[in-house]
């Protein structure tokens, strides 16, 4: 399988990076060159095998349920959630408008 | 007096205990050497305040008779991978320029616990997705190597490239590193260090900025297999705040070292025997296995038989992780935003995105967006997957026949900078030997051997069975104590 330049733009689009006529270009055969490599795998025989869920068998835990288990990671920290944001206001996250 | 900046994690954190001298003089030493040393670009912001503290708590919890932790009075380089609290914290990308975590990741917490210092964030392939450390938004990393007779700028390798230059060229005596497919092991080997990515699971996630949470593994890098293990020790633990890991105890490595192979078996995987592959790599693999066989080793013939698959089912699987984990760069929470005028939140998404990610990152976001989307999923995810497990049981059966396997670390020894760049896919060869341990989730290591006719070093790896570190370091110790690897780059910078 190979893409082409409005198959890139419409990936592009779907992991929301903006891209030019002139980058959409350039990434055309450096995309195919990759998915053209990976093709080998089609021949492998996997009769019968799973794909890979986990690495390392590890069951998943439950914590006890209590509130702020661990306060890294609980709640009440308003204001280290909104420290880094590009335009916090009234204690949320600013973000242009939405609906039109 | 000895200058400190030629002193290792054992001899530095000895020494202070002992009181041959303090650890604020060790912290001075360092920060005075990586001041100077600005021509490596080995970090992006330093931090010799932050070294100089832990260093003064050391000396006074010293003078008080406290017990003193794993790597009390060592400053040590932190990959810029790692959140670290109000210090920049970048993955080298412009989209997280600026940004000041509001909290510890758990492996550089259980490092300050331990009495490490911080001397700087280093420099590494923009979100670890590199093999040369030549993706940074905040320039190329200069290795300390260089041919002889040439002042050619090298690889430090990537993407743990920072890391492996400074480490070498002893402007820290230690540094994490992290590995999703290779980077802790292929630039360990081009700078002529020692560098171990532990079991999956070992070593917490939590506060390292995801690349392919799969694969991302956390590990040391140091001169010495007994650094390593040290640092390795401290690294290491439970942790309830990551889902993947490992709940069981940390053994005491550096005690357990034991570099007698007797009764032990080293497996060579026929399969690593690959076209291209340099011939002096295959001069020291040959000179590792005399080397384990005189460690009173069998050197025993195993097969991986999907060895060469490993490579194309890791640049599926890493980039589809990638697709998914990058997703939360948005302009919204942290980081960079570009909000051109008059457009609305999904442009916003957009022309963040594309304004901050450099090339090769939107490259890796754009293969994942598309091996995931509707109808290409199965043939190229989920095929990927399947040929993972594969080269998972490649390794269980091998292990059947032998305790550890060695091997290259890589297919070649550094290169210069800027001379890979034609076309991603020859720089995704060069960890070719690396990626189907981490594709296994396997600890794996590499260790300093040999040096070529240019004068570059070269390593070799030894793969273990899961949660097996300290075969792993034994091996590597063996190959340490005989391969007498003493060479290091002539200061330039």
């Amino acid at each position: 399988m190979s893409v082409d330049k409005a198959t890139v733009a419409k990936i592009a689009s779907l992991a929301r990076i903006r891209m030019d006529d002139a980058e959409l270009e350039r990434m055309v055969p450096e995309l195919n060159g990759i998915l053209q490599w990976v093709e080998q795998l089609g021949e492998v025989d996997v009769t019968g095998i799973e794909p890979m869920a986990a690495v390392i068998p590890n069951t998943l835990r439950l914590r006890d349920d209590v509130v702020d288990a661990d306060p890294l990671t609980g709640g009440g920290r308003q204001a280290d959630v909104l420290a880094n944001a590009p335009a916090a206001e009234h204690g949320f996250f600013g973000v242009p408008k939405v609906i039109e | 007096m000895t200058d400190l900046t030629s002193l290792g994690v054992k001899e530095l954190r000895d020494g202070v205990a002992k009181g041959d001298f303090t650890a604020r003089e060790v912290a001075e030493a360092f920060n005075a050497a990586v001041a100077e040393a600005a021509d490596l670009n080995a970090f992006i912001v330093t931090t010799p305040d932050h070294a100089l503290a832990a260093a003064d708590k050391v000396d006074a919890d010293r003078a008080a008779g406290k017990d003193l932790g794993k790597m009390a009075g060592v400053p040590i380089g932190m990959k810029d991978l790692f959140a670290t609290y109000d210090v920049q914290t970048t993955a080298a990308s412009h989209i997280l320029e600026g940004f000041q975590p509001r909290y510890e990741s758990t492996v550089s917490q259980k490092l300050w616990d331990a009495g490490a210092g911080m001397l700087g964030k280093l420099n590494l392939d923009q979100f670890a997705m590199g093999s040369s450390n030549e993706t940074s938004y905040f320039g190329n990393v200069a290795s300390p190597w260089r041919k002889a007779g040439s002042n050619q700028p090298m690889s430090p390798g990537g993407s743990s490239g920072g890391s492996s230059a400074a480490v070498a060229a002893r402007i820290a005596p230690a540094a994490t590193g992290t590995d999703t497919g290779g980077s802790i092991r292929q630039p360990a080997a081009f700078t002529g260090i020692c560098g171990i990515k532990p079991t999956y699971g070992r070593c917490s996630r939590w506060g390292i900025v995801a690349f392919a949470s799969s694969l991302d593994q956390a590990g040391p890098m140091a001169r010495s297999v007994e650094d390593c293990a040290i640092m390795l020790g401290a690294m290491a633990g439970f942790d309830p705040k990551d889902a993947t890991s490992l709940q069981m105890d940390v053994p005491d490595w550096e005690a357990a070292l034991n570099s007698d192979l007797r009764g032990k078996k080293v497996g060579i995987p026929r399969e690593y025997r690959m076209e291209g592959t340099d011939q002096a790599i295959l001069d020291s693999w040959e000179r590792g296995k005399a080397w384990l066989r005189d460690a009173g080793a069998e050197i025993v013939d195993v097969s991986l038989p999907h060895t060469r698959y490993a490579l194309p089912a890791y640049y599926i699987v890493a980039p589809a992780e990638a697709s998914s984990n990058l997703a939360r760069y948005d302009g919204v929470r942290y980081g960079l935003r570009d909000l051109p005028d008059n457009v609305g939140l999904q442009d916003m998404y957009a022309a963040t995105r594309a304004a901050g990610f450099g090339d090769e990152v939107k490259r890796r976001i754009l293969i994942g967006t598309y091996v995931l989307s509707a109808g290409f999923y199965d043939a190229y995810y989920t095929q990927a997957q399947k040929v993972r497990a594969l080269v998972a049981r490649d390794f269980e059966r091998a292990f059947e026949q032998c305790d550890v396997i060695l091997a290259p670390t890589t297919p070649t020894a550094s290169f210069p900078l800027g001379s890979m760049n034609e076309d991603p896919l020859t720089m995704y060869l060069n960890d070719v030997f690396a990626v189907p341990a981490s594709l296994a989730g396997l600890p794996a290591m590499s260790v300093p051997a040999t040096i070529n006719a240019d004068g570059l070093p070269l390593g070799l790896q030894l793969v273990g069975k899961p949660f097996d570190e300290q075969g792993v370091l034994n091996a590597g110790l063996a190959i340490q104590q005989r391969a007498g690897f003493t060479a290091k780059p002539e200061k330039w910078w």
